[in-house]
């Protein structure tokens, strides 16, 4: 392997990184369209208020979901036992997100089709738990993932789950999935805010302001949470060059151990003062009608709160709660070397393009949707 | 012990959903093609009826489009859902082409997509023009991807099991690209996809035609379906021979199955039209014609062909490898510096898979008796007789499509178009056929492989997850309920487009004026569009 011009280790850095990069990607691109889902029966009362927020997010919606549909991927590709094991351990939360995902693009093309209200309504409501439900259920996962699954391996990497669907739904996972809820809706009620007028802009700014409040609130909460909880902490010595093998490392519990990063590497603490920040500014901004603060602040408070999850966990991905030492690292968890230098040539070439061209797409597409843009594009929603 | 009954309903299940996706992916991919075609005609000679045909099949094509997207999500998660054991062993390899499919393709189209529905008053002419081009070939990038990834689970090759890790692993990225089963599957997949959407504009145009309504926008759609549908029908044959060619070299037991042809034949050997196989290892009543199954599958007149009871003899001496291969890997995982066992293992490891089809049958394979080796190799045999009808149904419509194609072809240089009556009501009534011949085609892919999720390499049952039944259970009728509902909605809405018909728009292009012109068009043969397809 001595043609791959970078090594093991850097490479399994470089691929933690970049998941955080697509993860925080949907969550701030697709996230405004969840965000957007989850308000739209309340921020939008009339059937052409509703249209007018599907307008604002149904240009670019598809493609904001590949974000996920990438984040998926490269899960798959650069950390399979993580995809194996999450996707396997949480069955029926993915089969409920799943539920959500589906209903998002045929309830975009399908709603307005036809003219009844009732089948509107209905509709309506398919998107709100379109919005509402990942928003929710993605930030349970991640409560849960601190909290550590219940599951372990065989000598062959044969998963072994024990866990089942009511399980997941501990309170600090519930907490941790109004945390993911309230900062989505806060950055859905950006995005409304700026690119609406009137009464649903009015509403939403309420609705935004509130929830980024409670965000606040339930984050600090999480953070205290976390103190008190305990924590998995390696305790033998990892090499990050070796081949993986989940089981050949040994893995304490420790009281308040998620908070260990932040003690050897103080400068990690950005990340939750991001998320603070991002939070109290959008709040501010939606306050004083300084729009675009309003909107980079909530996408920058995303970026803080998934940063603090995945810093605290580090290098964990998915701890085990019946079996510490199977829980799974970056180094214990990747592809292959030659693997993961593929997928980073791969990303190097195509993600700036990707960037470009989405760049331009929301160029054209800019500006207030109003009801005359939906009298003058017959494909509008 | 692997539970059974969770691995049936597993693939019970992804069959189901795989082959419901693929319900929508070839419409997407040849309809994408069909109106960044009748577009371009619109760029060229700035008639609207071209941009109301664009917009019509668009409309269409966005219902379709979102039930693949919808769809085509379950996909990508259900590897790691019901297939973890999967995930796990091949991922290294198999992950690449998804995620590049992210990166390369789906990105693309996707993003562009909404441009091609919103983008028309804030583009120029030729910029909306390059953004529906751009979301064909989005569409057809990705089944690029999909068939690299499902070509290397036919012929896994540029990989190599690693002891280490458990898994197999990438040793040549480049030999996974350009795997010629993949290359062969992509061109022949697409292909299909074209002819399945030139069958879907040639039906509802015949429709148009056969009510009188909407007649110049059918008569032109029609005729570029008639000229796309011949060059699609006869690529999807060709290419499905070639297919069928690379199988020879890389699937035997695969090309046995679908002939099934028990006996090793001498070449060249027949080629049976019609026949009754039972699961006896017999062939019953049957009609063959001699030379042609020789000349297909080997193309040659020497090469011998080998019979399913010899690759089943052949499968017994590499399962009692593949036990070789196994008590050396065991060795390695006990003591990872046994030098020994690793040599053995270096030597033995291709036969790896077929020792582990044991695992059916005890959990100690290396204790297998040779009752259980027999049977291990007899499980090598996919069932025959639903191969080889569903092989003959996708073969013989691709021969009628070619016929049908070009006798819409020649009928439409001959400016024939809305004359005959009973040939259009003929085309509408073919309309579901395409999807009949494509999941057929897929059917032959995926169980034509069994035993093998990997061919050679990994067993299906020692591939899944372990769920319990009630979790498939529930994610089963979830799917049964949910997509049942939503394919009986799409096919209202689209019913309902069709009867509406094509809109007159009234926007117009970005800086252009509107250039209104000619909706009254003179006989067809004399529009561009038409002498450049039929030269």
């Amino acid at each position: 392997m001595s043609t791959i011009p970078l090594d093991y280790e850097t490479l399994r850095l470089i691929w933690w990184l970049l998941l955080g990069v697509l993860l925080i990607g949907f969550a701030i691109m697709g996230g405004r369209d969840l965000g957007v889902g989850a308000l739209l029966p309340f921020a939008a009362r009339t059937d052409e208020e509703r249209r007018i927020l599907l307008n604002v997010i149904g240009p670019t919606w598809e493609g904001n979901q590949v974000w996920l549909v990438l984040g998926g991927g490269a899960i798959f590709a650069a950390f399979p036992p993580l995809y194996a094991v999450s996707f396997s351990g949480f069955y029926l939360a993915m089969m409920v997100i799943l539920l959500a995902l589906i209903l998002r693009p045929v309830g975009f093309k399908f709603r307005g089709k036809v003219e009844d209200p009732r089948w509107r309504s209905a509709w309506d409501w398919a998107l709100f738990i379109g919005g509402f439900v990942p928003a929710l259920i993605m930030g349970v996962a991640v409560g849960n993932v601190l909290l550590g699954a219940p599951f372990h391996l065989d000598d062959t990497m044969r998963i072994f789950y024990t866990g089942n669907f009511f399980q997941l739904l501990m309170p600090f996972a519930l907490l941790a999935g109004l945390v993911s809820l309230g900062m989505i809706v806060t950055h859905g009620a950006t995005l409304i805010v700026g690119r609406t007028e009137g009464a649903i802009a009015e509403r939403a700014r309420t609705y935004g302001i509130w929830a980024g409040l409670g965000t606040i609130a339930l984050f600090a909460l999480g953070g205290a949470w976390v103190a008190f909880m305990n924590g998995y902490v390696i305790t033998s010595v990892i090499d990050p060059n070796a081949p993986i093998n989940p089981l050949s490392k040994s893995v304490e519990l420790v009281q308040g151990g998620w908070l260990n990063n932040y003690r050897l590497y103080p400068w990690m603490i950005a990340a939750p003062v991001l998320g603070f920040a991002g939070l109290a500014l959008a709040v501010f901004g939606l306050s004083s009608g300084r729009k675009w603060l309003a909107y980079l602040s909530s996408s920058t408070a995303i970026f803080g709160i998934i940063s603090t999850a995945g810093l605290s966990i580090f290098p964990f991905f998915l701890p085990s709660s019946t079996m510490p030492n199977a829980g799974l690292t970056l180094w214990d968890a990747s592809s292959s070397h030659l693997t993961l230098f593929i997928m980073l040539i791969a990303t190097l070439i195509f993600l700036p393009i990707i960037v470009l061209y989405t760049g331009w797409v929301f160029r054209v597409m800019r500006g207030t949707v109003t009801g005359d843009n939906l009298t003058k594009n017959p494909n509008a929603y | 012990m692997i539970d059974m009954l969770v691995v049936d309903l597993s693939r019970w299940q992804f069959a189901a959903t795989a082959m419901y996706h693929f319900i929508f992916v070839p419409l997407t991919l040849g309809l994408s093609f069909m109106m960044a075609i009748m577009e371009s005609v619109y760029v060229m000679t700035g008639r609207q009826i071209w941009r109301k045909a664009t917009l019509f099949w668009g409309t269409l094509f966005g219902i379709n489009f979102a039930m693949g997207v919808a769809t085509g999500i379950v996909m990508e998660f259900q590897f790691g859902m019901n297939w973890s054991y999967y995930s796990h062993y091949v991922g290294d390899i198999f992950g690449a082409p998804l995620a590049i499919e992210g990166l390369m393709a789906f990105f693309l189209e996707a993003t562009f997509i909404g441009l091609f529905f919103f983008g028309w008053d804030r583009l120029s002419k030729v910029g909306h023009l390059v953004v529906t081009w751009l979301t064909a070939l989005g569409a057809n990038f990705s089944a690029l991807w999909i068939l690299v990834a499902n070509g290397w689970m036919q012929n896994p090759v540029g990989a190599k099991f690693n002891p280490d890790t458990m898994r197999m692993e990438i040793t040549d990225f480049m030999a996974v690209i350009f795997n010629p089963v993949a290359q062969a599957k992509f061109v022949h997949t697409v292909s299909a996809g074209y002819l399945t959407g030139a069958v879907f504009v040639l039906a509802i145009s015949a429709l148009f035609l056969v009510k009188g309504k909407h007649v110049e926008l059918a008569k032109r759609s029609a005729v570029v379906a008639a000229s796309f549908g011949l060059a699609a029908a006869l690529s999807v044959v060709v290419l499905g021979d070639e297919s069928g060619y690379v199988a020879t070299e890389h699937q035997i037991m695969k090309i046995a199955a679908l002939e099934a042809m028990y006996e090793t034949e001498p070449a060249p050997a027949p080629w049976t039209l019609i026949g009754f196989p039972g699961e006896n290892g017999q062939m019953g009543f049957h009609i063959s014609v001699p030379w042609v199954g020789g000349l297909i599958t080997t193309r040659s007149f020497t090469e011998e062909l080998p019979g399913i009871n010899e690759l089943v003899e052949r499968a017994q001496d590499r399962i009692r490898s593949g036990i070789v291969a196994y008590n050396a890997l065991q060795d390695i995982r006990a003591d990872g510096s046994n030098q020994e066992a690793r040599a053995v293992f270096d030597e033995y490891w291709p036969d790896l898979g077929y020792g582990l089809l044991l695992k059916k049958y005890r959990v100690d394979i290396e204790n297998a008796t040779d009752e259980e080796i027999v049977m291990a190799a007899a499980d090598t045999v996919p069932s025959v007789w639903p191969l080889f009808w569903t092989f003959r149904i996708m073969m013989g419509l691709g021969f009628f499509y070619i016929a049908f194609f070009a006798l819409w072809f020649y009928r439409a240089s001959r400016g024939w178009i809305d004359t005959n009556k009973p040939l259009l009501w003929f085309s509408l009534f073919t309309l579901p056929l395409p999807w009949v011949a494509i999941e057929s085609g897929w059917f032959i892919a995926e169980f034509g492989r069994q035993p093998w999720v990997v061919e050679g390499v990994l067993p299906t049952f020692y591939a899944a997850s372990g769920l319990t039944v009630l979790d498939l259970v529930l994610s089963l009728t979830f799917f049964v309920l949910l997509y049942s509902v939503l394919i009986v909605i799409m096919v209202i809405l689209m019913v309902r487009v069709i009867k509406a018909g094509p809109k007159d728009q009234i926007f117009t292009s970005k800086g252009q004026p509107d250039d209104d012109d000619d909706f009254v068009i003179a006989a067809l043969p004399a529009t561009p569009a038409t002498k450049e397809r039929g030269s």
